[in-house]
């Protein structure tokens, strides 16, 4: 076993559960191992790549009873990720950036399929110009393509997600793929200490994938058909019934991850001081505790401030952030990404959840940390100071207005 | 308690802030940690920082920090004197002013047989800090580094530990 995944033992719960001092992408590669993927295949990538690395270790010393296909491209890794669900087989593939834009034509397959495959995005930024550092652009623009979106703050959350997102993902009125998200570095390189559950607490979480229609030549039938204009909208229709049930299918797995392992997670959503704040930030992503941190602050000034974190980009969680934001004098995203010639996207789906709702609350847009770039409990604080200031548009960090 | 930790690419600055890190938040009722390289291109020799940071409660903020409590650095020649990045331990054979001064190589090449110093340089940091005891440290070596590596940097770190006391 690789130096840094040893982990010693206490006993907790009735289970073993170890300890480990690991980075967010060693934890979800130890919190994938315990979801016990049947297929684990996958193209390197900064800042992905010590996932994949850590699960060949792992296949490599017999802790990981899995069959650990090296694709030649991302396109081919999504295709075969594909082709093992379609035969069964609990499916995992992990990718970056400009690895997840070249995967994106398959990305729909998977989707439409409704085959639940589990993808680990370690957020990076978008060339040109070229960068390997962290933001959300790559992850963000792939929102239509039919898969669920979680994004993980820390490495704890990052191994969580592991187990949880096969249990929402396979859950059979759900059957949709789920996309983990994980910032570039912040997270994906930053060690911090994480518990994790035993084999054998995870397999009582999360039982073996067993579905009722995989390819069987004793029972042949048609798979990953065409449906012309008399039938197409059909599938598109229960496709998106699917993953708007994964809210509730998230709701069930944390109730029951809760149970089993004492740690609980709030669904697509998680408030901070939400409850009489005038000025909510809402953002999404590991930047979260910089902005729980700013919060602090400006309460320390008087100011009744609040962070929502956006867990969940898909299914978008509308009534959950009108409902949470319903008393405040101003809302504010923060976002690590834009739509180039409109707004951040993060604010579009925002405003949409807000108008929709009734709720007419003044917005405003920050785009930050592209490339890479630090967005600091500071530059959260100004964004409460602007949102009290009754400031609205699009502003980009360190620059201006758009 | 924010440590950065500055060196030359190869030197092992992320290692010593990883192992820092599991020494505070891994033994019984320990703090919280974030440790973390400064991210870029990796160029042996090139100049490297590390960051750890140490807390009583959830280290929610994942920014490097410019100035740390303390500023460790691997490599004398990369000491700025007075604008160092927090209070100073130097690696250095020679007294060092405004700095506490370890000759970390000199252990290093007595117990490696090579100028490895970077868990040396923790150990001084334990011993000037005081937050970690060497225990913690020999207990972060463990969890942190590969089991071939353990002895020789426990050692490492206590002849530090001891070196940097009689500084004090």
């Amino acid at each position: 076993m690789r130096e840094g995944l040893r982990a010693r033992g206490h006993i907790h719960g009735g289970g073993e559960v170890t300890r480990a001092f690991v980075s967010g992408n060693e934890a979800l590669a130890l919190g994938v191992r315990l979801a016990a993927p049947k297929v684990v295949c996958a193209y390197p990538i900064t800042p992905q790549t010590t996932v994949v690395e850590r699960l060949s270790e792992m296949v490599a010393d017999g802790s990981l009873n899995a069959e650990f296909i090296y694709a030649e491209s991302e396109h081919s890794a999504m295709s075969c990720a594909i082709g093992a669900s379609a035969a069964g087989a609990r499916a995992f593939t992990a990718t970056s950036s400009q690895g997840l834009l070249y995967m994106a034509e398959c990305l729909p397959y998977a989707a439409g399929g409704r085959f639940p495959i589990v993808m680990m995005n370690a957020n990076r930024s978008v060339a040109l110009p070229w960068n390997i550092y962290g933001d959300q652009r790559d992850s963000i623009s792939q929102l239509d393509c039919g898969w669920i979106q979680a994004y993980a703050q820390d490495a704890q959350e990052a191994l969580d997600l592991a187990l949880m997102s096969y249990r929402i993902a396979e859950r059979p009125d759900v059957s949709t793929p789920f996309m983990i998200n994980l910032d570039g570095f912040s997270l994906t390189h930053a060690c911090e200490a994480v518990d994790v559950p035993s084999p054998e607490q995870a397999r009582g979480f999360l039982p073996p994938y067993e579905p009722e229609d995989a390819m069987d030549f004793g029972r042949p039938r048609n798979m990953g058909f065409s449906a012309g204009p008399e039938h197409n909208a059909f599938f598109k229709y229960r496709e998106h019934l699917g993953i708007l049930r994964a809210r509730d299918a998230a709701a069930e797995a944390e109730e029951e991850f809760g149970r089993a392992f004492g740690r609980r997670y709030t669904g697509l959503v998680e408030e901070y001081m939400c409850g009489d704040a005038d000025f909510v930030l809402i953002t999404l992503g590991s930047v979260a505790g910089a902005c729980r941190d700013a919060a602090d602050r400006m309460r320390g000034e008087g100011v009744r401030a609040g962070v929502l974190r956006i867990r969940y980009m898909r299914p978008f969680p509308s009534a959950e952030i009108a409902e949470a934001v319903s008393g405040a004098e101003a809302v504010a995203v923060l976002e690590k990404d834009v739509s180039f010639g409109g707004t951040g996207t993060v604010f579009a789906n925002v405003n949409s959840a807000l108008y929709s709702a009734g709720a007419r609350i003044p917005s405003s847009n920050y785009i930050g940390g592209l490339g890479g770039a630090p967005v600091s409990e500071g530059d959260a604080c100004e964004i409460f100071r602007r949102m009290a200031s009754g400031a609205t548009g699009v502003r980009f960090i360190g620059m201006g207005g758009a | 308690m924010d440590v950065v930790w500055i060196g030359r690419g190869g030197q092992g600055a992320f290692t010593a802030a990883k192992v820092l890190g599991a020494a505070y938040s891994m033994r019984e009722g320990g703090g919280y940690a974030l440790a973390f390289p400064s991210f870029g291109p990796e160029r042996r020799g090139a100049p490297v920082r590390a960051f750890t940071k140490l807390s009583e409660k959830p280290v929610s903020n994942r920014c490097e920090v410019s100035r740390g409590d303390y500023a460790v650095y691997l490599d004398e020649t990369l000491f700025p004197g007075g604008s160092a990045a927090g209070a100073p331990i130097v690696s250095s054979r020679e007294a060092v002013e405004g700095a506490i001064a370890i000759d970390a190589r000199g252990i290093g090449e007595g117990i490696f047989g090579s100028p490895i110093v970077n868990t040396a340089m923790l150990g001084a940091l334990a011993r000037v800090w005081g937050g970690v005891s060497l225990d913690d440290v020999c207990e972060g070596i463990e969890r942190v580094m590969a089991e071939r590596h353990w002895e020789r940097n426990k050692e490492a770190a206590g002849a530090a530990y001891d070196a940097a006391g009689d500084s004090l």
